[in-house]
């Protein structure tokens, strides 16, 4: 009701559903976003293009997988009206049983998933919100991520992908906000991916769900509207290994995935303006495992580093990045490697713009960077 | 904190004059409440209940406060002062408002995120509910917690995963037994968390150890747009505890729900151990204000409760017509209420949020850094504590 007069996407005639709880003023484009939405245009697929924003290329991505792959199924909360975000709309008039609600469980939707995926069933689980995710934990780290290594590869769950909305939303406060990647990334054995836009969330998503590992896929929940692009429509898959250079510099190399890319391209562009600085822009992707070697070719060729993420910096993964990268090129390092992080405290409800690391926090450090 | 107590004496002050203007009337009166259903017990509660005249005035007040509240907080959200997520209990009342006037001043409660109610009832005036909504520093958490998080003496609280509340509950009725004081705890839940697994972990060691714990399924018919049907193998939610005893409430009747709280403590303190309650009950709003509600249930399946059990016509036909109470008394309440809470909407409105430095408090009680890391580089945040806990 409220929502019919903030929502100005009205193109798209569906039912109420996916509103159920994103908060109202979120699903309004561009009014509340703390960031500036860089479209990928240089994307090197061929072929027809649509546009499409996030959540429209993630519901593509999976019409196109559940139609290749008769084995696959797809579950979790509220799925078959298409989910809170609607990642899933139109699923279960196509696919029929193969899309199904479960119940309010997330731990047994992520054991679920596991056994079915080991008995070579594609497993797609959605979790409501990545901060419902926690109770699907030990299931994940301690079932999904040693399935194989115990046994020898006797047995895996390679075909399992937990899908997740992730990351800030404007209000969401404590337990609609969280960023939870660093947790699953101290678990060998599972894979973390986080897309930056419409594009890549397509070919990764099918990357993730292919790839015979258990993947988490975590989906910024802030770009499922506010992010648009010319997206392929055919069947296709971007690489879980590779980082990617998003903007070539040369002064300093800039890291981060998710929405925080983007924060990452204004500061390049701040920095190119007001200090005449050069930056490189990469977006890491895959979370674990990671390319090493993207990253820290840039940073020899470039001397400084900055890593920026939403979630809190103690233990935050650009602590592990900026471990390796001083281990790794020491000597080529002008600066130390800075970290733009959310604070050390919960999400919190009010004053959210203070707690992410917003453009202006992330300038700060590439001139302190710079200046070193 | 000095304005809400002034708020609430003032409003206790007239809700203390009309009970003194009326004459002639009954002092008590008694009604038939639809059977409670039992599961492993050999008998429940009577169906044979009586109110007092003061107590009828009482729940009224209660009942309609909340209503009245909830409506301010839809409407704050609609003109967007309260963001983020707002899950209103309208149509909810006569649980918490029946449990309420069966709890002793030892026992406590902890829910899940359709709190507001319940942090009124606790002893929070509704300007300390609204302006937690609308993130003030008038808010019962000061505006750092929101919709899902609030608190009160012997209230645990608002949590927003759901089912986390159940074993907290357990754990807090254990104290209660640790401590002998006598207590019991009110667990709260949702038809839809009835679904989650730690809900049944609790409920075998809590039986295990003879643990003074309600558990109480709220069963409103829906989780978020799944019907209770659609979600749970077995809807009859007070036998799910299996091997726990169990009672069925109708949860739109303020007097059904309090004695069944009554036959509940009674079961516990005597030391049989937990129980399981359902309070059968229905909400007239979208699971939370982003929800129209409208797609997964017909208008016409809310207009109907609406029409025939909604909890708070239901209780005032009934002490009408028993000529236990008055319209005009009625009346004067219904007015002293719109006034607290159209104050309380407007000082929520325009109260301040706290300073910056306040989100940088209470994350350890023992900081050993002086400052959060990483706040800002301009002016860092230091790690401080408000308290003193309630709690402990
Ligand atoms: C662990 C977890 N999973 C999912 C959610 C999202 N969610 C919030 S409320 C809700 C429905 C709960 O329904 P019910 O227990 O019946 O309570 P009601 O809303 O009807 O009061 C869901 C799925 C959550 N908050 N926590
Ligand atoms: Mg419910």
């Amino acid at each position: 009701m409220i929502l019919s007069k903030t929502n100005r996407i009205s193109l798209h005639k569906v039912s109420n559903f996916f509103r159920l709880i994103l908060p109202a003023e979120s699903q309004n484009i561009c009014r509340h976003v703390h960031f500036k939405y860089y479209p990928d245009t240089t994307s090197k697929i061929k072929g027809e293009t649509k546009e499409m924003n996030m959540f429209q290329a993630i519901n593509n991505a999976l019409h196109l997988y559940m139609e290749k792959d008769e084995t696959s199924i797809m579950f979790g909360e509220d799925v078959e009206f298409g989910g809170v975000f609607r990642c899933s709309m139109g699923l279960k008039d196509r696919f029929g049983s193969r899309i199904f609600n479960t119940p309010l469980c997330e731990q047994g939707i992520a054991g679920f998933g596991i056994g079915a995926a080991a008995n070579d069933v594609t497993a797609i689980a959605e979790i409501q919100f990545a901060d419902y995710i926690y109770p699907a934990f030990d299931q994940l780290v301690n079932e999904a991520a040693k399935y194989r290594y115990r046994s020898g590869d006797q047995f895996n769950c390679g075909k399992l992908t937990v899908r997740a909305p992730c990351g800030a939303v404007g209000h969401g406060g404590l337990y609609h906000s969280q960023s939870p990647e660093a947790f699953f990334a101290h678990a060998p054995g599972l894979r973390v991916v986080i897309p930056r836009g419409p594009i890549q969330a397509k070919g990764l998503l099918l990357s993730s769900i292919e790839v015979e590992d258990p993947t988490i896929f975590f989906e910024p929940k802030i770009l499922y509207r506010t992010a648009s692009e010319q997206v392929p429509v055919e069947y296709y898959k971007l690489p879980l290994e590779k980082a990617e250079i998003v903007r070539e510099g040369t002064d300093i190399t800039l890291i981060a995935w998710g929405t925080q890319v983007h924060v990452l391209l204004e500061v390049a562009d701040m920095a190119k303006e007001k200090l005449g600085v050069s930056c490189e822009v990469i977006d890491l992707r895959s979370i674990l495992p990671w390319d090493i070697e993207t990253i820290c070719k840039s940073v020899v060729k470039t001397g400084r580093a900055v890593v920026s993420h939403e979630a809190p910096l103690t233990q935050g993964f650009g602590a592990e990045i900026a471990a390796t990268i001083q281990e790794e090129c020491f000597l080529n390092l002008e600066a130390p490697v800075a970290r733009v992080t959310g604070w050390d405290t919960p999400f919190p409800y009010i004053h959210e713009k203070h707690y992410l690391p917003d453009k202006y926090r992330c300038f700060f450090a590439v001139e302190d960077t710079i200046k070193y | 904190m000095n304005m809400l107590m002034r708020f609430n004496k003032k409003f206790l002050d007239k809700g203390s004059n009309v009970c003194q203007s009326i004459k002639n009337y009954a002092s008590e009166a008694s009604f038939e409440t639809k059977p409670f259903r039992l599961h492993k017990l050999e008998s429940g509660p009577s169906t044979h209940v009586s109110v007092t005249k003061e107590d009828a005035l009482k729940y009224y007040k209660q009942l309609h406060t909340i209503r009245r509240m909830e409506t301010a907080a839809g409407n704050l959200y609609k003109e967007k002062i309260v963001r983020g997520f707002c899950h209103l209990y309208s149509g909810q009342e006569a649980c918490a408002v029946g449990m309420t006037a069966a709890l002793r001043p030892q026992d406590s409660v902890i829910t899940a995120y359709r709190a507001h109610g319940w942090t009124y009832l606790m002893g929070v005036t509704p300007l300390g509910v609204l302006a937690e909504l609308t993130g003030r520093q008038s808010g019962n958490a000061r505006g750092k917690g929101g919709s899902m998080h609030m608190y009160a003496r012997n209230f645990y609280g608002g949590n927003g995963i759901v089912g986390a509340q159940v074993p907290l509950g357990a754990g807090i009725a254990f104290a209660q037994k640790y401590q002998n004081t006598g207590g019991v705890c009110l667990a709260l839940y949702g038809d839809g968390a009835a679904n989650q697994g730690q809900i049944f972990e609790v409920y075998n060691m809590s039986k295990l150890w003879d643990v003074p714990c309600i558990f109480i399924c709220e069963n409103n018919g829906y989780g978020m747009g799944t019907s209770a049907e659609r979600a749970s193998a077995s809807t009859e939610y007070y036998t799910r505890g299996d091997y726990v005893p169990g009672i069925w409430v109708d949860g739109m009747d303020v007097l059904a729900v309090r004695e069944a709280t009554r036959f509940a403590i009674e079961h516990c303190t005597s030391g049989k151990g937990p129980l399981v309650m359902e309070t059968f009950t229905y909400r007239y709003s979208g699971h939370s204000m982003s929800d129209p509600g409208t797609s997964y249930r017909t208008r016409d399946e809310i207009q109907e409760v609406r029409q025939t059990r909604d909890p708070l016509t239901s209780f005032k036909e009934r002490i009408l017509n028993a000529n236990l109470v008055t319209a005009d008394e009625l009346k004067s309440i219904e007015a002293d209420i719109r006034k607290e809470i159209d104050d309380a909407v407007k000082i929520a409105k325009s109260d301040k949020e706290i300073d910056l430095h306040e989100l940088t408090t209470d994350v350890y009680a023992l900081n050993i850094d002086k400052e959060i890391r990483n706040t800002t580089p301009f002016k860092p945040l230091p790690a401080s504590n408000l308290g003193p806990a309630i709690n402990v």
